[in-house]
């Protein structure tokens, strides 16, 4: 495999047992590169979003092979992959998901104080520059229930980026904003993966969102087409 | 640098429900304050109440006891295998009250290492004589300053002191009861008729009450060298030997010993008072149901709390578990919550704990059983501080490791695909 494969998916198989048992995704094979801009698109119910939660690592109960990087994931133990989620891949749901409680400057900078490789001062000071690259530097101190949707959209972009990851994945990321904001955050992400070399691979079923983008992945009825 | 970030979330999430967070910390309060101030009053009650018999009861006593002798006379010559012997109307050998060779014993008592003390005492019957009446007393012959040390006799002393008797060769310490029905005070004289018909004068430098009428009604304390001068005999005439021991635990084997050893009579403290222990240990039992009750209600309360925080907290769960915390950070941010709540409350309830029983410590409280006692007992022995803090740590352990055990098993991808 070429170095600058960032992720490839082998041969996935997924089976819900759950009512009844039901084969979700059929032998899923493709590989991303490095800097590349990706979205898988299909109708609803064809199994996009659980690719997403299985090439992210947080759903382990599959078939197949996974590499990340080059590296096998699908033999890890829960508290390595973890650990992978906090440094190679960053996050961005369809429902923003902060923490609401907490300030903006705090959700953007937890993950990095997770990892625990730089000093407080340093993940304080790139979680502000992330929040500058977004143009929402001025939101940092308020709680992130307080700001608006397409705000705390980009917070959460902030927070994908703060460890710099190989790849950031995306599960609708446009799908709950107006297509002002919509428009608003695909343009940010365009410009990371061509300003900043950043892999991207994103769920949608946005047409118009995913004509923009490098690569479409169709999917139906569990298979690539 | 991990464990920091988990306290932050956690403290962050007991913030942001403060209310909640005080209710659930106050209940470990409650819990552990009622616990400390139960303790505290009942132990104290009870030390109170023991020592009301125990402090003045010898772990030992020595004594000569009038009794049947076990081979009689006939046995010497029968032969029980074969025979059969039937005596009528037994009689009690007569036998000396003094114990034979009591100061070698004394002195071979007091090298022992189990011994706190062995003390002499002298007990004679005599009439208090007033004009023409003749009141029934027990004379008690004792070494004033020792017997204070070993059997607390300074506590029932309600006027004058031990040391006084021991500087008055001819003085008294009087029961409270006959000083009244005399009409006697400090100072005044009081005469007493030996068994031998000796007529003496005493002066009385003490006033005792004991709280149980009938001993104040009849007993008195004089200088064991007096008590020998009233039934006019020497310096070893000695009836009872009383000994307090280090350890409560060794009177009874210790007992048997002494009683094989010098062929006497040896009662030791758990046959003379064995209804004592009884009544403690069921004291003892209801402070610590009740008390563990309170910290169980407290610990449901925390565990409800933390079960429903955990179930708004779902979304926090999910993001945290895909922004890379493993589930056992997020059970230690759920945990921390609990040992959070537990620590502030339980210390809180030390202090409100302590402030209670100093309340109680206060509180008059009169009574004619102890007459130097002014105030409520209470006992502010740190063990209970300890174990209290202790108890508050493993309850509120327990109520969070529950919860957050759903926590850490918590699938993301289920809530992130419920939305």
């Amino acid at each position: 495999m070429g170095k600058d494969i960032v992720l490839k998916a082998n041969n996935i198989n997924k089976y819900f047992r759950e009512p009844t048992l039901f084969h979700v995704l059929k032998d899923i094979s493709f590989e991303i590169e490095t800097g590349e801009f990706v979205s898988i698109m299909g109708k609803s119910g064809c199994g996009k979003s659980t690719l997403l939660y299985i090439l992210s690592t947080m759903d382990t109960d599959y078939e197949g092979q996974l590499l990340l990087s080059g590296d096998d994931l699908s033999l890890k133990t829960a508290d390595e992959l973890a650990y992978i989620r906090n440094r190679d891949i960053g996050f961005i749901f369809q429902f923003h998901y902060l923490l609401q409680e907490f300030t903006v400057l705090e959700n953007v900078m937890l993950p990095a104080k997770k990892l625990g490789i730089k000093s407080l001062q340093e993940i304080e000071h790139d979680a502000m520059e992330k929040l500058r690259l977004l143009g929402i530097a001025d939101q940092a101190k308020k709680l992130s229930m307080r700001i608006s949707g397409g705000q705390k959209q980009r917070v959460a972009i902030a927070r994908a980026l703060i460890n710099s990851p190989s790849i950031i994945m995306g599960d609708e990321p446009t799908g709950n904003l107006d297509s002002k904001n919509s428009q608003n955050v695909f343009s940010i992400l365009k410009e990371l993966s061509q300003e900043e070399k950043l892999s991207l691979l994103v769920v949608t079923h946005d047409l118009d969102f995913a004509k923009k983008t490098n690569r479409i992945i169709e999917m139906a009825d569990g298979r690539v087409v | 640098m991990n464990y920091s970030i988990i306290l932050g979330i956690a403290k962050t999430h007991l913030i942001s429900r403060l209310k909640q967070s005080a209710i659930a910390a106050l209940g470990v309060t409650f819990g552990i304050g009622t616990f400390i101030t139960l303790v505290s009053f009942m132990t104290g009650l009870n030390g109170l109440l023991d020592g009301l018999i125990l402090n003045r009861t010898p772990h030992v006593h020595l004594y000569n006891e009038i009794k049947i002798s076990e081979k009689q006379p006939i046995d010497f010559i029968a032969q029980p295998e074969k025979e059969l012997s039937v005596i009528r109307s037994i009689r009690p050998k007569f036998n000396q009250l003094r114990i034979h060779n009591a100061l070698p014993i004394l002195e071979y008592l007091n090298k022992d290492k189990r011994v706190k003390g062995a003390i002499p005492q002298i007990t004679v019957q005599v009439f208090y004589k007033a004009g023409s009446v003749n009141l029934n007393g027990i004379l008690n012959g004792i070494k004033p300053l020792e017997e204070d040390r070993l059997f607390s006799l300074g506590d029932y002393i309600i006027k004058g002191e031990a040391q006084l008797l021991k500087n008055t060769p001819s003085g008294i310490i009087i029961g409270a009861g006959i000083a009244d029905k005399l009409k006697l005070d400090m100072g005044d004289r009081v005469y007493l008729t030996a068994p031998n018909g000796g007529l003496f004068q005493l002066k009385i430098v003490g006033l005792y009450q004991s709280g149980l009428a009938e001993i104040d009604d009849i007993q008195s304390f004089v200088n064991v060298k007096m008590a020998q001068r009233i039934v006019g005999q020497s310096d070893n005439y000695i009836t009872d030997i009383n000994i307090k021991l280090y350890d409560l635990e060794e009177s009874v084997p210790m007992a048997k010993q002494l009683s094989q050893q010098f062929n006497i009579s040896a009662r030791d403290i758990k046959a003379a008072n064995a209804q004592f222990e009884t009544g403690t240990s069921i004291r003892n039992i209801i402070t610590y149901a009740v008390s563990v009750t309170l910290l169980i209600v407290a610990g449901f309360g925390i565990y409800n709390i933390l079960n429903m925080l955990i179930y708004e907290k779902m979304n926090d769960i999910a993001i945290l578990k895909a922004t890379g915390f493993s589930g056992k950070d997020v059970q230690q941010i759920f945990i921390s919550q609990a040992m959070i709540i537990g620590v502030l409350g339980g210390i809180l309830g030390l202090g409100v704990g302590f402030f209670l029983s100093v309340l109680i410590s206060h509180t008059p409280f009169e009574t004619d059983a102890l007459p130097t006692i002014k105030t409520f007992p209470v006992n502010f022995n740190p063990a209970y501080y300890v174990i209290g803090i202790l108890f508050a740590l493993v309850a509120t352990f327990l109520a969070g490791y529950l919860p957050s055990r759903r926590a850490r098993d918590l699938d993301p991808v289920e809530i992130i695909r419920g939305q």
